[in-house]
């Protein structure tokens, strides 16, 4: 359609229809970053492709129904869309006045799990069953909650004009706001969520353009707090096998061993194209455990060998490349810090779940965004891929 | 504009998102390398290691190729038994987990429901016995004494026993045709080791835990040939061992014969003459000692002359190799093996060594024509030989006077070689050797002593020549313990002295030595087998074969065959004018000579026999009885172990050989008709079109009672 052919058009039209709305010069469509909501689609149809073939043998999981999974993974990701379309409607800075609400709510929810509402997997008390084979797993959304509590408290004096960084009293009730839901996770215990939401916390406080002194002594801080959970005993022994198992892949090898192993000879065996989806023996014969869930990456290794892998790595590194850039052209320090908290969350997961597959990083309980089986973190992930397309709508446009 | 910034950044949150994105594309390329690595770089091992992961093999065993006599008559085969077996991973698959087909099969067998039920249940810690302790894929016997009837029950309504086959599978049987029981040299197989295993892996013909190795004789020898090549078949399982697929499969290749060069014929009687002869000399006085002879042990060869084959090759004491079929129980190992043994294992026809006593003396002989000596001069055969204050006495014989090189073989003549001998080592410089000649010595080695005759069976050993290098070396290693020894000798203490003049000149090559050494006593050893192949080769002409016992590979189909062609490693040095004189004292031997009582009435004329004796000193033990023997088809060497005389103890087994194989009656007479073998077996059995191996009439072996008339006994 060419610009002299529209112009005339649009100008004699009835008021703007909610068609034209969405699709118009200035339409939300429009202003949707396209190749990061396409890269994460793409994610989300190669996590069912995946989750469907780790799973589909698997009858003590699916019921009897090899679509189980594949079914419900569709759902989740419907549900995630919508959720993500909720968030680009709403607009992250409408948002600001539900956050103390939903930040409350996520706090609430993450607590109840440690009553005896929430139920343990993997050594984590970090579900709470709904019932009907529905669980949720609020920490998920507490990586959301934080990210936008945190940055609501930290933009308000900034983005307000009233100063150019944080002052240190916005600085401590941020922390404050993040410590409340970290020390409960810690508590579950879930040692993996912690560590994302330690990234996220210090990307929060990076982007808001805190003082340095805050980030070195967070960063210190952080350092002494393993060094003291390690000294305490606090960590069970399922934690503390996971990193020896990491340090020496020898041990335990019929326990935690066994699984990064096998992770490894899947991947291993997958070579530059794979073995094909739905024919790696190793998938097939359920050599490794969890695999529709944490270990998702490892079906992509066997099955669609270094291209396909590669692929999702790439995949992920559109998402975060864009995402980048959303981050740096936010009209407001609020959506700068709500989108590196974000960034930071898909990236540290990312390496951390697909480093402990690849080896190179110690076993933890951690979803791969938009691949992995799981509500929860389907849902979590695309509401924040939604908060970054509305970082990014609230941009002006570029000259026409 | 109103006075919210537009830009929701400064220059130092800018540069601190920038930090942000360099470190996420950090952590993504970091991931991509190590992906790369582990699947381009390293993925053809993470590939096998996967392969390993999910591939349970299932080795179905080759059928073992047999072991045959010459015309075709089984030494070792296999017996068929009828062996039922289940399937448990198809029996799993059922929806009762197969006990309704189990049920069903112990009603045909005629077993409990319940003693099938438990034979196909797998072992773990928490079931005791009887339980399957092997692979799960393995398929499971029930039952390996099923009849006829019962298996073609099972084959013939297949589709009520899924899961169950009922196949004739192999054992492997020493049969002892005719009486041959041939242990030594057929050896035996025992249960394959982890080490083997562990090297087999890798080879196309991999093992598994029931499988049998060859383990001595020829079952060792040639069993990558025998054993064949197991059949894989491969599935593929999942983490709890469950088959999802099958993989491959190889079907196995059964083994190849062996036929042999042995004659079950004569081994038998080999094997009964060997026996009967070191019974016979249990009887006799041994008037050295007073007591009568230990004959602890003896061997046997009977070789063809011309091309070195093994016709027979008993070994005393024997066994039944039987034991060993269906695993060894520790008593028997035991009687085998243990310090209390008389080590029936040892084959002792190539692993025996002793002096040789006089049957040297045809070295001695070449050896002294080679130094110059002529073969016809006069020699005087004194009834003693003096050396200092030593005196070297005539053992085996009395003085004869001047008699030429010739007749000193055919009377076994001592002093004679003493003479030659003593001259030599004269001529040699004495005790200041200066460049010596050592021609009895190299002649020794030329005849093949002092190493193995090659011959296609394992363990066999070197024998020694004690040369001047042997004795400087053996000398090295003792004389600590000599001098020790020697230094603490008392007067009268006859060890100590000996000890004590070992420690002063072993390392010598002493008048003593020599002189000794010619006659075939002192440090010289050697095996059956190599005065076999020495004996065979002057009845050839001089050709030192490398005896064997395989004849040819014969592949299962039946269509390729390998011969396996004599093979010489050496000549003897002789000239034919020598050999024939050789030959003619050896058969004087046998006609006048220290032989002539065995032999009485032997058809000389039609069958020209050739024979030396021994008598070997052995230090603190009776004396070993040699006999070496030839004709111009068979070399027949005998020896027993603490037996007596060369032809007092072994003489008329060996003739009763000869009976046996050319048909001789005890008067002499030849009839064809009895004769087993007159002339070599040549050519190999008839092979049938399906590969099957002919094999001839064998009478079995006469009872006990019937072993020998005494009035074969040539007196």
């Amino acid at each position: 359609m060419s610009a002299a052919g529209s112009l005339p058009l649009r100008r004699f039209a009835p008021p703007r229809s909610t068609w034209s709305r969405l699709t118009g010069r200035d339409g939300a469509l429009r202003r949707l970053d396209w190749p990061m909501l396409l890269a994460a689609l793409a994610l989300s149809v190669l996590g069912c492709l995946l989750v469907y073939s780790a799973t589909r043998g698997r009858t003590g999981l699916t019921h009897g129904d090899p679509y189980y999974f594949l079914k419900r993974n569709i759902l989740n990701t419907v549900i995630g869309l919508a959720l993500a379309a909720g968030a680009v409607r709403a607009g992250h800075r409408a948002l600001r006045g539900a956050v103390p609400v939903l930040y409350i709510l996520s706090v609430l929810a993450t607590a109840a799990v440690l009553t005896p509402l929430g139920a343990t997997i993997n050594g984590a008390r970090s579900w709470i069953q709904l019932g009907g084979g529905f669980s949720v797993q609020p920490s998920e959304f507490t990586k959301i909650t934080i990210t936008l509590g945190m940055a609501v408290l930290l933009a308000r004096q900034v983005d307000s004009g009233e100063r150019s960084r944080p002052g240190h009293r916005a600085v401590l009730q941020a922390l404050g706001v993040a410590a409340v839901p970290v020390l409960v996770i810690l508590l579950m215990p879930d040692l993996g969520s912690v560590m994302v939401l330690a990234v996220i916390v210090l990307a929060v406080l990076l982007a808001s353009g805190a003082a340095r002194r805050w980030i070195l002594g967070l960063l210190s801080g952080g350092v002494l707090g393993c060094v003291l959970i390690w000294q305490l005993g606090i960590l069970d022994t399922y934690q503390i096998n996971r990193f020896a198992a990491f340090a020496n892949p020898a041990f335990d090898p019929s326990g935690i061993g066994y699984n990064t192993m096998q992770a490894r000879i899947a991947i291993g065996s997958g070579g530059l194209t794979g073995a094909g989806l739905f024919h790696g023996p190793q998938t097939t014969g359920r050599f490794v455990p969890e695999q529709q869930t944490d270990f998702v990456f490892t079906v992509a290794g066997e099955e669609l060998g270094f291209l396909g892998a590669g692929a999702i790595i790439l995949l992920l590194g559109v998402v975060l490349w864009r995402a980048c850039r959303i981050a740096r052209e936010a009209t407001d320090r609020y959506g700068a810090m709500v989108a590196a908290g974000v960034i930071t969350w898909f990236a540290f997961q990312s390496f951390e779940n697909i480093g402990m597959t690849l080896g190179i990083m110690p076993v933890t309980g951690l979803p791969l965004p938009f691949v992995s089986y799981g509500g929860s973190s389907a849902f979590a992930a695309w509401t924040a891929l939604g908060l970054l397309q509305a970082v990014k709508a609230r941009r002006p446009l570029a000259p026409a | 504009m109103s006075n919210i910034p537009e830009s929701g950044r400064t220059s130092r949150v800018n540069i601190r998102l920038i930090v942000i994105q360099i470190l996420v594309v950090s952590l993504l390329v970091t991931l991509g390398g190590r992906l790369w690595y582990l699947q381009i770089r390293n993925g053809d091992q993470y590939t096998a290691e996967a392969a390993n992961n999910h591939i349970q093999q299932v080795i179905a065993p080759a059928t073992r190729g047999s072991i045959l006599d010459a015309r075709g008559v089984p030494l070792a085969d296999n017996q068929t038994r009828l062996v039922v077996s289940a399937n448990r991973t198809d029996l799993m698959k059922m929806k009762d987990k197969g006990h309704g087909v189990l049920a069903r099969l112990a009603s045909v067998l005629g077993m409990k429901p319940e003693d099938v039920a438990v034979k196909v249940r797998l072992c773990d810690a928490k079931t005791p016995k009887p339980c399957w302790s092997g692979s799960p894929y393995q398929p499971i016997p029930i039952t390996d004494a099923a009849t006829p009837q019962q298996a073609l029950q099972i084959r013939e309504r297949a589709e009520d026993f899924p899961g169950i086959t009922a196949e004739p599978q192999a054992v492997r049987r020493y049969g002892a045709p005719g009486g041959a029981n041939a242990a030594q040299v057929l050896g035996y197989l025992s249960p394959v080791t982890s080490d083997e295993m562990q090297k087999a892996k890798q080879s196309n013909s991999p093992l598994v835990r029931s499988d049998q190795v060859g383990r001595s004789g020829l079952e060792r020898q040639y069993d990558a040939q025998l054993r064949g090549k197991a059949g894989v078949t491969r599935y593929e399982v999942d983490n709890l061992g469950r088959v999802i697929g099958k993989a491959k499969s190889d079907k196995p290749e059964p083994g190849s014969n062996l036929i042999t060069s042995i004659d079950a014929r004569v081994q038998a009687i080999a094997e009964r003459e060997l026996d009967q002869a070191m019974k016979d000399a249990r009887q006799e006085l041994d008037r050295n000692t007073g007591v009568n002879y230990k004959a602890d042990a003896g061997a046997v060869v009977v070789m063809e002359s011309k091309t070195g084959r093994v016709v027979a090759m008993a070994s005393n004491p024997t066994y039944d190799p039987n034991v060993w079929v269906g695993g060894i129980s520790g008593k028997d190992y035991q009687a085998l093996t243990g310090d209390n043994s008389d080590y029936p294992l040892l084959n002792r026809a190539i692993q025996a060594q002793a002096a040789p006593g006089s049957i040297f003396k045809v070295i001695s002989a070449t050896a002294a024509v080679k130094a110059g000596y002529s073969f016809t001069d006069k020699y005087n055969c004194s009834s003693s030989y003096n050396i200092g204050r030593q005196v070297f006495t005539n053992f085996e014989s009395k003085g004869y006077g001047p008699i030429d090189i010739g007749r000193a073989l055919e009377v076994s003549c001592d002093t004679v070689f003493y003479d030659l001998a003593y001259k030599q080592w004269q001529k040699d410089g004495g005790n200041n050797p200066k460049n010596p000649k050592d021609w009895f010595y190299k002649t020794a080695r030329q005849f093949g002593l002092g190493k193995e005759t090659g011959i296609d069976l394992p363990g066999e050993v070197r024998g020694r020549v004690p040369d001047r290098d042997w004795k400087k070396r053996y000398w090295e290693a003792n004389k600590d313990t000599w001098c020790k020894q020697g230094a603490k000798a008392q007067p009268g203490d006859y060890a100590g002295q000996i000890a004590k003049e070992n420690c002063e000149s072993f390392y010598r090559m002493r008048a003593g030595d020599s002189v000794n050494y010619s006659i075939g006593q002192g440090d010289t050893l050697v095996t059956p087998i190599q005065m076999a192949t020495i004996y065979a080769a002057i009845s050839n002409g001089g050709t030192l074969y490398n005896p064997t016992v395989g004849k040819a590979i014969v592949s299962p189909d039946g269509k390729r065959i390998e011969q396996i062609k004599p093979q010489a490693h050496g000549r003897l040095p002789f000239d034919a004018k020598t050999r024939d004189q050789l030959d003619g004292a050896l058969a004087g031997v046998a006609t006048e000579g220290s032989a002539a009582w065995r032999f009485t009435g032997w058809p000389q004329k039609e069958i020209p026999m050739h024979a030396k004796t021994g008598t070997a000193e052995v230090a603190g033990k009776q004396t070993t009885s040699w006999f070496a023997t030839y004709t111009k088809d068979y070399t027949v060497v005998m020896t027993i172990s603490q037996g007596g005389t060369g032809s007092g103890a072994s003489g008329p087994a060996v003739r009763n050989i000869y009976n046996a194989i050319y048909g001789v009656d005890g008067n002499g007479k030849i009839d064809p008709a009895k004769a087993l073998l007159p002339a070599p077996q040549n050519g190999l059995p008839r092979i049938d079109k399906d590969g099957s191996i002919e094999a001839a009439h064998i009478d079995p072996a006469p009872s006990p009672s019937a072993t020998r008339r005494e009035d074969e006994r040539p007196q």
